[in-house]
C-alpha cells in the first residue's frame, strides 16, 4: 500500500482484445467515435424515410419500387398508404431528433474532444460513459424493431400526444406495440443520456488540468457542458412521461386517457385520465431539447470560426453568458408549443413573452459571430464554410420564431408547414451544418488523414443551396395554410400547392444525393486521404496539442498545464499569429478582453 | 493597446493529478490506507450532486403529474396508507443514522487511526441489512395493498402509489448496489474517500427524498 | 469561394423575400370580425422579421466578401463599437421590437380567446371524432341535450350519444354533417372531442383550436361574409387525418333558417 497521488500520471497500455478496444471499450474517443457511427446511420436512416416522403407528397398515387418489401401492408404494391406515411413521418422525426441531433454534436464530439480539451485523461466513469453509448445504442434497436414488429411503428408523430399514445392499437395501425416500443426507446434513450450528462458536468467541474479556469474553457466545451446541464433536466423529465405511456399500455392505468371517449361505437375502459398532462411534460422536455440539438453547434461553429478568423472573438464571455440564458429560458417557454392546445389562455401570453425574450440572447449570439469577422483574416475551408453556412440558417430560420412566439398569429400558423420550416431550419439544418463543419475539422486529430477539400466544398454548396431550395417554401406553404402532417392533400385550398410540393421533393432529392459525397468523402479520406500533421488549422486549444490521433490516455502520460485563454489568434509567437493553450510562451495581444 | 502578459499559474507538483485550477481539490489527504490503480479515473466530487439533480428532477415530474391528474379528475379515491410504511420510514432513517457511523469510523481508519486489521465494516453491513429490510418492507406494503384490492390500475392513487414507491425503491436498490461496492473496496483496502462520502451523500438523499414522498403520498392520495 | 459565397447567400435572400413581397402565398381573404387584428400583427411581424433577416444576411455577406483570403501581412482591426456596443444594440432595438410585437398581440388574443361571447351569440357544437366533425344546433328550446358517450353509435346514426327518449332537451337537437352559420351574427362554439385528439382550423375565419378529449374548450367568432369555407383538422389524429374535414356555409339569416328548418325535417 502506497500513496499513487503520483506528480506525473503513467502512461497506460491500452485494452488488447477486439472486444474492449472497439466494442466495449471505457476509452471516451471510441465511444465518442461509436456515438458518431449510431448517429451517421440513424441520420442517412431518417434522410430514406425523408425521401420516402417527400416522394409520396408529390406523387402520392406512383409506386415506390421494392417499397412493399418494407412492409407488405404499409405499402402494397409499392403505393405508399397514408397510415403508412404517418409512420415513416414519426419515426424520421424520433430518428433525427433524438439519435442525429442529439447524438451527433453532443454525444460524439464531446465524448471524444470534452476531456481532452480541459486537459483530463478521460470521464471520471468510463464505465457510466460506455453504458451511455450502449443504452442508447440498445434504444435505436428497439426504435427500428418497431417497424418489423406487429403493424409496424408507431403514427403519432415525434410529439405522441395524448391520448393518441395511450389508448392501444384501437388508435390506429402501431399505436399498440408500436408506440410501446417507441416509449420503451426514448425512456432508455433517456438514460444513456442522464449518464452521459453525468460524466460531462463532472468532467467539466472536477477534471480541468491546472490553469484551466472555466473561462479558459474552449467554447465547445462550454456548450457542452451548458447542454449537459439542459439534458440533465429535460431527459429527467421524458422518462418518467414515457414511464406513465408505458403503463397505460401494458398495466391498464389511466394517466392521459380521459374517460368517456369512444372508439367504433365502445366507450375507452378508461377513467378520468388528463391529455393535457403529457402534452405539458413532453413540450417541458421538448423544447428544451431544440437548445439540446443546437447549442453544441454553436459552440463547435465559435470554435471553428475563431481558429479559421485568425483574431479572438468580440466578446467570448458574452456569447458564454448568452448561451446560458438561452438554457435557462428554455425551460420558461415551452408553453409555446401548446398556444391552441386548449390550455388556459392566459398562459399562452405568459409564455409568449418569455418566449419573445428568447431572441434577445439569440441576437447576441448571432451578432457575436458576425461581427467578430470585422476585420478578420478569415480563411474559406470546408468546416469554415458550413460554419458559415450555419450562421446564415440559424437566422433564417430563426426569424420565423418571431411569428410562431405570437399566440395570434400562432392561430394562423400553428400546424404547418411553416413551423415545419422554422424547426428544420433552425434546428435540424443549423444543427446537422455544425456536425458536418466539426466533421471537416476535427476529422484530422481523429483519423490523422486529411478529409477531401474539394469534395468538401462541392458537398457544401450542393447542402447549402439545396437546404434554403428546400425549407424556404415551407414557411410559404405554411402562410397558405398547408396543414402539417397530411399524407395527401385533397382539400381543395391545397390543390394550388401541390407545385410547390413537387419543387420541394426534387430538391429533397438532389440535397439528399450530396449527402452520398459526404459519406464517400468520409471514408475515403479515412483511409486514402493525406496524412494530417497535429495541428493542421494552427488552432490553439488541447486538442491540437497531443499527437494525432491522441494515444490512449490523449496526452502520452503527461498532464499538460494552460497558460493562455482559448483563442489566443493574431498574436506574435515563435510559431506564428497563434499561440496553443499549453504554450509556455508569453505574448502581446491587442484583443484582450475587459 | 493593451499588453497582457499571461502569467504561468504556480504549479504544486504533488497535485497536479484531478486537480482543476478551478476544479474542487479532489486529492484525497488519506495517506496510505488507500490505493488508486493506475488507470483508475481521476476522481469527481460533483457527479453525486448532479445525480440527485437528476432524480430529483424526474421526481419532481411525478409529482406535478400527480398533481394535474388529481385536480382534472373526478373519479380520486383516497386510500389510507399502508400502516408498514411508518415502520419503512423509521428503518430507513435509522440507516441514514448507522451509515453516517459507519462514515466516520472509515473515516478514521483512513487516516491511520486503526490497523488495517480493523476494516470498521460491522456498522455498514448493518446499514446494507436495514436498506435491504426497507425494501422488503416495501414490497410487503404492496402485498397489503394488493390484499385490499388496491391494484395499479384500480385508481390513478393506486397508480400513482405504486409508480412513485416503486421508482425510489429502484434508487434505494442503486444506493444498496453502492453500499456493496464501498464495503467491497473496503475489504480490499481500494476504497476512495471520494466514494465513501458520494455514497452516504446518496443514501442521506434516499432518505430525504423518501419523507417527501411520505409527505405526498399522506397529504394528496 | 468567399465572393461566391457572399453572392450566394445575397441571392438566397432576395429571392425568399420576393415571394412574400409579391404576395404569391398568402392566407385568403379574412371573413372575420376578429381576424384583422391578427392580419395586422403578422405584417409588423413580417417587416420586423424580414428587415433582421436581410439586415443579418447582407453584413454576414459584407464581411465574408471583404474580410476572407487577406493577404498575410494585412492587418486585423477590431470592430468599432466593440462587444458591449452590440449587446446594447441587441437589447435595445431588438427587446423593444420583441416587446412591442407581444404587447400589440395582446389584443389580437384577447379578442378571441380572453373575452365572453355576448349573450345572444348562437351555440352550436362541434365534436370531433376520427376522422369527421358533426355539428349539434340545439333546437327551438335552445337547450342542447345531454351527452352520453355509451350511447354513440355510429350505425344508428347517434353520433353524439344522446337520449331522446328520456332527455327532453335532447329530442329537437339538430345534428349535421356540415356547419352552416348565419353571416354577422356571433358564433359560440363549443368544441368536443369524442375519441383522441383534434384541431378546428378555418383559414378565412382565423380560428384554430385543438379539441381536447375530456375537457370541453368554446370559441366564439362573427364571420361577415357569404360563402363556403373548408373546416379541417390540423392535430394529428390517427390515419385518416389528412382526409378529415367539412364544410363552413355561411349564409344570409334567411337561408340558414331555411337550412336549419330542413335539417330539423329530416
Amino acid at each position: 500500500m502506497h500513496d499513487m497521488s503520483a506528480p506525473v500520471a503513467h502512461q497506460h497500455a491500452p485494452p488488447t482484445s477486439f472486444i474492449r478496444k472497439y466494442v466495449f471499450s471505457l476509452d471516451h474517443k471510441v465511444i465518442g467515435k461509436q456515438y458518431y457511427g449510431l448517429a451517421l446511420l440513424a441520420a442517412y436512416v431518417g434522410m430514406g424515410l425523408s425521401w420516402l416522403m417527400r416522394f409520396h407528397l408529390a406523387w402520392n398515387s406512383t409506386a415506390i419500387p421494392g417499397l412493399q418489401f418494407l412492409s407488405a401492408s404499409g405499402a402494397p404494391g409499392g403505393v405508399m398508404t397514408p397510415e403508412y406515411y404517418l409512420q415513416l413521418m414519426t419515426m424520421h422525426g424520433t430518428i433525427m431528433v433524438f439519435f442525429v441531433l442529439t447524438t451527433a454534436p453532443f454525444a460524439a464530439f464531446g465524448n471524444y474532444f470534452l476531456p481532452i480539451q480541459v486537459g483530463a485523461e478521460d470521464m471520471p466513469f468510463p464505465r457510466f460513459n460506455m453504458m451511455s453509448f450502449w443504452v442508447t445504442f440498445t434504444a435505436f434497436l428497439v426504435l427500428m424493431s418497431s417497424f418489423f414488429v406487429g403493424d409496424g411503428p408507431t403514427l403519432g408523430g415525434w410529439t405522441q400526444y395524448a391520448p393518441l399514445n395511450a389508448i392501444g392499437s384501437v388508435g390506429g395501425p402501431g399505436q399498440g406495440t408500436g408506440v410501446v416500443l417507441w416509449a420503451v426507446s426514448i425512456a432508455l434513450f433517456c438514460v444513456g443520456q442522464l449518464l452521459g450528462a453525468l460524466n460531462f458536468i463532472s468532467t467539466t467541474l472536477d477534471l480541468r488540468v491546472k490553469g484551466m479556469s472555466m473561462m479558459r474553457l474552449p467554447l465547445s466545451a462550454w456548450s457542452w457542458f451548458i447542454t449537459s446541464c439542459i439534458g440533465l433536466t429535460a431527459f429527467a423529465v421524458l422518462m418518467p412521461a414515457c414511464i406513465l405511456v408505458i403503463l397505460d399500455h401494458v398495466a391498464g392505468t389511466s394517466f392521459f386517457v380521459a374517460s368517456g371517449l369512444v372508439m367504433n361505437d365502445q366507450v375507452l375502459p378508461h377513467s378520468g385520465g388528463s391529455t393535457l398532462l403529457w402534452q405539458h411534460l413532453f413540450w417541458f422536455f421538448g423544447h428544451p431539447e431544440v437548445y439540446i440539438a443546437i447549442v453544441p453547434s454553436m459552440g463547435i461553429v465559435s470554435h471553428i470560426l475563431l481558429a479559421n478568423q485568425r483574431k479572438p472573438m468580440l466578446s467570448q464571455r458574452v456569447l458564454i453568458y448568452s448561451m446560458g440564458a438561452l438554457a435557462v429560458l428554455s425551460y420558461m417557454v415551452y408553453g409555446h408549443h401548446m398556444f391552441v392546445s386548449g390550455m388556459n389562455p392566459f398562459s399562452s401570453l405568459v409564455f409568449s413573452f418569455p418566449t419573445l425574450v428568447i431572441t434577445i440572447p439569440s441576437t447576441i449570439i448571432v451578432l457575436i459571430w458576425t461581427f467578430s469577422l470585422y476585420g478578420s483574416k478569415l480563411r474559406i475551408n470546408s468546416a469554415s464554410l458550413f460554419s458559415l453556412g450555419f450562421i446564415s440558417m440559424f437566422v433564417s430560420g430563426g426569424v420565423s420564431g418571431f411569428f410562431l412566439a405570437q399566440p395570434s398569429i400562432d392561430i394562423m400558423l400553428h400546424a404547418t408547414y411553416f413551423v415545419v420550416g422554422h424547426f428544420h431550419l433552425v434546428m435540424g439544418v443549423a444543427a446537422m451544418f455544425g456536425i458536418f463543419a466539426g466533421t471537416y475539422f476535427w476529422f484530422p486529430k481523429i483519423t490523422g488523414r486529411m478529409m477531401s477539400e474539394p469534395l468538401g466544398k462541392l458537398h457544401f454548396w450542393l447542402s447549402f443551396v439545396g437546404a434554403y431550395c428546400i425549407f424556404m417554401p415551407f414557411h410559404y406553404l405554411g402562410m397558405a395554410g398547408n396543414v402539417r402532417r397530411y399524407s395527401t392533400f385533397v382539400d381543395d385550398f391545397l390543390q394550388p400547392l401541390i407545385p410547390v410540393h413537387k419543387f420541394i421533393t426534387i430538391a429533397a432529392f438532389v440535397t439528399g444525393a450530396a449527402q452520398l459525397i459526404f459519406l464517400y468523402n468520409l471514408f475515403y479520406s479515412r483511409f486514402k486521404g493525406a496524412p494530417a500533421p497535429d495541428n493542421p488549422w494552427e488552432a490553439t486549444s488541447l486538442e491540437w496539442s497531443t499527437a494525432t490521433p491522441p494515444p490512449f490516455d490523449n496526452f502520452g502520460g503527461k498532464h499538460p498545464i494552460v497558460y493562455h485563454d482559448p483563442y489566443q489568434y493574431g498574436v506574435k509567437s515563435s510559431v506564428g499569429d497563434y499561440v496553443m493553450q499549453t504554450s509556455p510562451e508569453q505574448v502581446e495581444t491587442e484583443f484582450e478582453e475587459k | 493597446m493593451a499588453s497582457t502578459l499571461h502569467e504561468p499559474p504556480q504549479i504544486d507538483l504533488n497535485d497536479v493529478l484531478g486537480a482543476g485550477n478551478g476544479g474542487s481539490i479532489n486529492i484525497p489527504t488519506d495517506g496510505g490506507l488507500r490505493s488508486v490503480l493506475h488507470h483508475s479515473p481521476a476522481p469527481s466530487s460533483s457527479a453525486i450532486w448532479v445525480a440527485m439533480f437528476a432524480i430529483s428532477m424526474m421526481f419532481a415530474a411525478f409529482t406535478s403529474a400527480l398533481i394535474v391528474r388529481k385536480g382534472s379528475s373526478m373519479d380520486w379515491e383516497s386510500f389510507a396508507l399502508p400502516s408498514i410504511l411508518y415502520f419503512n420510514t423509521f428503518l430507513l432513517l435509522v440507516s441514514s443514522v448507522t451509515l453516517e457511523v459507519a462514515r466516520r469510523r472509515v473515516d478514521a481508519f483512513m487516516r491511520g487511526a486503526r490497523s488495517a486489521a480493523q476494516r470498521p465494516t460491522s456498522w455498514l453491513y448493518v446499514t446494507l441489512a436495514l436498506g435491504l429490510l426497507f425494501v422488503i418492507g416495501q414490497y410487503v406494503a404492496w402485498q397489503q395493498l394488493r390484499a385490499q384490492g388496491m391494484y395499479l390500475a384500480t385508481n390513478p392513487s393506486s397508480s400513482f402509489f405504486y409508480v412513485l414507491t416503486a421508482a425510489h425503491a429502484l434508487h434505494v436498490l442503486g444506493g444498496l448496489g453502492g453500499l456493496i461496492y464501498i464495503t467491497y473496496k473496503l475489504s480490499k483496502l481500494t476504497l476512495r474517500r471520494n466514494t465513501m462520502v458520494a455514497t452516504a451523500r446518496y443514501w442521506h438523499f434516499m432518505g430525504a427524498l423518501w419523507v417527501y414522498l411520505m409527505l405526498l403520498l399522506w397529504f394528496k392520495l | 469561394m468567399a465572393r461566391l459565397f457572399a453572392i450566394t447567400i445575397v441571392v438566397i435572400a432576395i429571392l425568399s423575400a420576393i415571394p412574400i413581397l409579391r404576395h404569391t402565398w398568402v392566407a385568403p381573404e379574412d371573413i372575420s370580425t376578429h381576424g384583422a387584428l391578427i392580419d395586422e400583427q403578422m405584417s409588423e411581424t413580417m417587416a420586423e422579421a424580414g428587415i433582421s433577416f436581410l439586415a443579418a444576411q447582407f453584413i454576414l455577406a459584407f464581411f465574408v466578401w471583404k474580410f476572407s483570403n487577406r493577404a498575410p501581412d494585412a492587418k486585423l482591426k477590431k470592430f468599432p463599437g466593440g462587444a458591449k456596443g452590440l449587446v446594447i444594440g441587441a437589447l435595445l432595438v431588438v427587446g423593444i421590437e420583441v416587446m412591442a410585437l407581444g404587447l400589440f398581440g395582446v389584443k389580437a388574443w384577447a379578442n378571441v380567446y380572453l373575452d365572453a361571447p355576448s349573450a345572444n351569440a348562437m351555440p352550436v357544437q362541434v365534436q370531433a371524432g376520427q376522422f369527421a366533425f358533426y355539428f349539434r344546433y340545439p333546437g327551438v328550446d335552445g337547450k342542447f341535450g345531454g351527452l352520453h358517450p355509451e350511447l354513440i353509435n355510429e350505425g344508428s346514426q347517434n353520433i353524439f350519444g344522446l337520449d331522446p327518449e328520456h332527455d327532453v332537451d335532447a329530442r329537437d337537437d339538430i345534428v349535421a354533417a356540415e356547419m352552416a352559420i348565419p353571416v354577422n351574427k356571433e358564433i359560440h362554439l363549443l368544441m368536443h372531442a369524442k375519441d383522441v385528439g383534434h384541431s378546428f382550423f378555418v383559414r378565412e375565419l382565423r380560428v384554430q383550436q385543438d379539441f381536447v378529449p375530456g375537457l370541453d374548450v368554446s370559441l366564439h367568432f362573427t364571420a361577415t361574409k357569404i360563402g363556403k369555407y373548408e373546416i379541417v383538422c390540423t392535430q394529428l389524429c390517427g390515419l385518416g387525418h389528412y382526409n378529415m374535414k367539412a364544410y363552413l356555409e355561411v349564409m344570409s339569416q334567411q337561408d340558414f333558417d331555411d337550412w336549419l328548418k330542413k335539417q330539423a325535417g329530416q
